[in-house]
């Protein structure tokens, strides 16, 4: 711990990262707290407030309907970290399988499977989440669902690869000299070598997971009102730029902040984690 | 007593693209119970297929190995697993960076049931002594050992399954000499200790002459010759024999004298 | 003047967890056609030794050198790095443990013995770097240099790529040659040829040699003079035939005899490690 924590502070920025992420998820976990108006993450309207500039009472402004800006904005980070974690609890989990299935079974096995993890790599993935929210009715389960479909082959494809090289080493084919089970040679032996670069993907994508809901949302395929959710709210302000500023900008820069939060860990992290050989 | 190993005829060759590669040709040889037979050769010898051979990691194309009098099938179970173990070359990569010591040895009692689960990490602490290193080493991490202590982790667990065939692939040839000193001392006290038997692969012949109790030359996938150690070096019958002993770089003036008589009679 | 001169070098690396001292004051000399070997095991400090003499360690960041280093009468640490960096592959060069994977995989002999030697000859053509590649690959034994200049490395053996870099490495006729642990990957009878043709070219055209190995039968093959090293000290160093014969220090000593002969002997049981090791240093035949 004391290790990770002088690795970390020889490099500045993840302790910027992690102040960031800190923050955000502080905003998230206690938004019913930190919120002036926890009521205004519903549907609720103040047709005397609204479209207000940032001051006293509002400290980023109201929206059209006259709901306060950081309220919403504290709960839509709520909305975002949960989309992030649900996403990449499933698609990390399936797609670590398949990569090591494929890439130390190989046979039919690696040929299937990094096929099929080809076709899915080849579509944009902001593309393929709208084809797939195209055909289901866009509500937040079916937004994490389309998301979660994209997302599995980057780690298929990524353990994969690390597969391939740890099963020439001694270590594997020393397990498979004493007689272990394939199984385990997959999840007890090469898998844990993996874990470093799986890590610090997930803490890199995690960013990118709110980015990519903010997209669909933006488009409006993701979360639908009156649920707040950041890239809903940059779109509708977008319109109203540069006069009513707030609408968008505030909305942009915690976007902002996350993603780049997210981004600046991950590269802490994976100093912390990295080679012991 | 039955030979513990037996080749009959073994070959095997690679296809790669359009041309074959015979890595082995005709190899028929007999390994006794508790010897320590040498497989020295080049590159290209066919050393390395044969150890790959009798580990089961590779089928033959031709003949057959025989462990303990049967013929060891393609699939082996895994009492052959545990009968025939692998000390490899390199002790970097032998060990699961990422598990502890401990846990690579207690791989093998938990592969083949040796011992209660309870007593396990009695048996590891126990084979660390064996060894030669202090039983807390089981909770480091093979970062934190030298080469020659990876080494004996290695040979460690060829114990743990309780094997009584060791195939050792150039085990000393990455160590440092003091530390192959040691570890070759080791390697002997265990192999008269324990009755284990060794097919011992090596292209250094210093370590050949002191630890190896019959010695068979390979050159190009073929078994040149077959001797006695002592005979081997003082009387060698085959010119690629005469040749190999001819090039070790020696240090002392009576090994420069016996290599230079060898010389000459080519 | 002797062609290299090191004296009192110490090396430390500034880490996160500390200073970290490598080398504690070598002092070592290499005269004008002379073969000095630096044995010692791993972690000794001899590798490190060859590679401050060629100034690749300087940049190091964390790195801290004192002493002094002159080659051909000139101090090293005087010079600028540019000067530095035109001593390489010219007056001084080195030669590597693996001879495949120190020539770079990508391009064909050809191209890198040009590349060799444009460092002498800057905007040599292909044609005249070709045909003085080819009297090179000459020198060294190889009969097929045309074919040799247009193959890949893993094309070759590691025999042929060995001598091909011994080609390179002499190309510039330089003072110096550094050889890490030269003809460890190879086999045994490639190696005894390779360590014999490397010592007539060098007698051949005067060149001197810093050695470095762990393998002392190469060593006494090969060296006119020998430098033992243990933890970054120098702790016995001569003429080679006196310290193999007559080896004074305790660590040398346990080195002779931990070497397996092909006479027999057995397996002695050596400590790896013994406080006996750090006595003082042995010096046979006065200091050169």
């Amino acid at each position: 711990m004391i290790r990770s924590l002088r690795i970390l502070s020889a490099n500045p920025l993840s302790l910027v990262g992690l102040a960031l992420v800190g923050l955000v998820i502080l905003a998230a976990a206690f938004a019913d707290f930190l919120a002036p108006f926890p009521e205004h993450r519903g549907a609720v309207v103040d047709f005397v407030n609204f479209n207000k500039p940032p001051d006293g009472t509002y400290f980023m402004g109201t929206d059209l309907v006259g709901r306060d800006m950081f309220s919403r904005i504290l709960y839509a980070y709520r909305i975002s970290l949960l989309l992030g974690v649900v996403v990449l609890a499933v698609a990390v989990p399936v797609g670590v399988t398949l990569g090591l299935m494929a890439g130390y079974l190989g046979g039919w096995w690696e040929y299937a499977l990094m096929r099929i993890t080809d076709v899915f790599l080849s579509i944009p993935p902001l593309v393929l989440a709208i084809a797939i929210m195209g055909v289901l009715q866009p509500t937040l389960l079916n937004g994490m669902l389309a998301v979660t479909a994209m997302w599995w082959p980057w780690y298929t494809r990524l353990v994969y690869n690390i597969t391939r090289g740890e099963k020439v080493e001694g270590y594997v084919l020393a397990a498979e000299v004493i007689g272990a089970s394939r199984a385990h040679v997959m999840f007890r032996e090469i898998l844990p070598n993996a874990v470093p670069a799986i890590v610090t993907k997930m803490t890199l994508d995690f960013g990118f997971v709110i980015l990519i809901v903010s997209s669909l949302s933006f488009l409006g395929l993701g979360v639908q009102p009156p649920t707040p959710d950041l890239g809903s709210m940059v779109a509708e302000g977008a319109r109203y730029l540069p006069d009513s500023w707030w609408l968008a900008v505030f909305p942009g820069l915690a976007i902002l902040i996350a993603v780049f939060g997210f981004n600046l860990i991950g590269d802490g992290l994976r100093d912390i984690l990295g080679p012991d050989r | 007593m039955t030979p513990i190993l037996q080749l009959r005829s073994l070959g095997k060759s690679f296809v790669t693209g359009n041309h074959t590669v015979q890595a082995l040709t005709n190899i028929t040889l007999d390994v006794a119970q508790g010897e320590c037979l040498a497989i020295v050769g080049e590159s290209g010898s066919g050393k390395s297929t044969l150890a790959n051979l009798v580990l089961g990691l590779i089928t033959p194309s031709t003949g057959e190995i025989l462990f303990e009098g049967a013929i060891l099938p393609v699939r082996r179970t895994l009492p052959h697993r545990q009968a025939i173990q692998l000390v490899q070359q390199n002790p970097a990569s032998a060990l699961n960076p990422r598990r502890s010591v401990g846990a690579s040895l207690r791989l093998a009692l938990d592969v083949h049931g040796i011992g209660t689960p309870r007593e396990r990490p009695d048996l590891v602490a126990q084979l660390l002594t064996d060894v030669g290193l202090p039983a807390a080493y089981a909770s480091r991490a093979p970062a934190a050992l030298s080469g020659g202590q990876r080494q004996r982790i290695a040979i460690a667990r060829a114990l743990a399954c309780q094997s009584r065939l060791v195939v050792l692939d150039e085990p000393t040839s990455a160590l440092d000499v003091l530390v192959q000193a040691q570890v070759l001392h080791l390697l002997d006290r265990l192999r008269r200790a324990r009755g284990l038997t060794y097919l011992f692969i090596t292209h250094d012949l210093g370590v050949v002459r002191n630890i190896a109790t019959r010695v068979a030359v390979f050159s190009k996938g073929r078994m040149v010759e077959l001797a006695e150690t002592g005979a081997l070096f003082t009387a060698p019958g085959d010119p690629y024999t005469r040749r190999l002993i001819s090039a070790v770089p020696v240090i002392t003036k009576e090994e420069k004298i016996m290599r230079n008589t060898l010389g000459g009679l080519q | 003047m002797s062609t290299l001169d090191i004296r009192n070098l110490h090396l430390s690396f500034k880490l996160h967890s500390g200073l970290v001292h490598v080398l504690h004051g070598i002092s070592l000399s290499v005269a004008k056609g002379e073969r000095v070997a630096l044995v010692g095991e791993s972690g000794s400090g001899k590798s490190v030794t060859a590679r401050i003499v060629l100034g690749l360690l300087q940049e190091l960041r964390g790195a801290r050198i004192t002493g002094h280093v002159a080659f051909q009468g000139q101090d090293l640490s005087a010079l600028s790095p540019r000067a530095r960096h035109a001593l390489r592959g010219t007056a001084m060069s080195m030669i590597f443990q693996d001879p495949t994977s120190s020539l770079n995989p990508v391009y064909r002999i050809a191209p890198q013995f040009r590349e060799v030697l444009a460092r002498a000859t800057p905007g040599i053509s292909m044609e005249a770097a070709r045909a003085r590649a080819t009297t090179l690959l000459d020198e060294v034994a190889i009969t097929e240099p045309a074919r040799v200049l247009d193959s890949y490395p893993f094309q070759l053996s590691g025999g042929m790529n060995q001598r091909v870099m011994i080609a390179m490495a002499l190309a510039n006729r330089p003072a110096l040659l550094l050889a890490d642990e030269p003809g460890t990957a190879l086999d045994v009878t490639v190696q005894a040829q390779t360590l014999d043709l490397m010592r007539d070219l060098v007698a051949q055209h005067g060149t001197s040699v810093l050695f470095i190995s762990h393998n002392l039968g190469v060593v006494r093959e090969f060296a006119d003079r020998t430098c033992v090293i243990y933890k970054g000290r120098i702790v016995e160093s001569g003429p080679t035939e006196a310290v193999f014969e007559a080896p004074g220090h305790p660590y040398t000593r346990a080195l002779m005899a931990a070497q397996p002969r092909i006479t027999g002997g057995g397996l002695p049981e050596i400590a790896e490690a013994d406080s006996r090791f750090l006595a003082s240093a042995v010096i046979h035949g006065g200091l050169a």
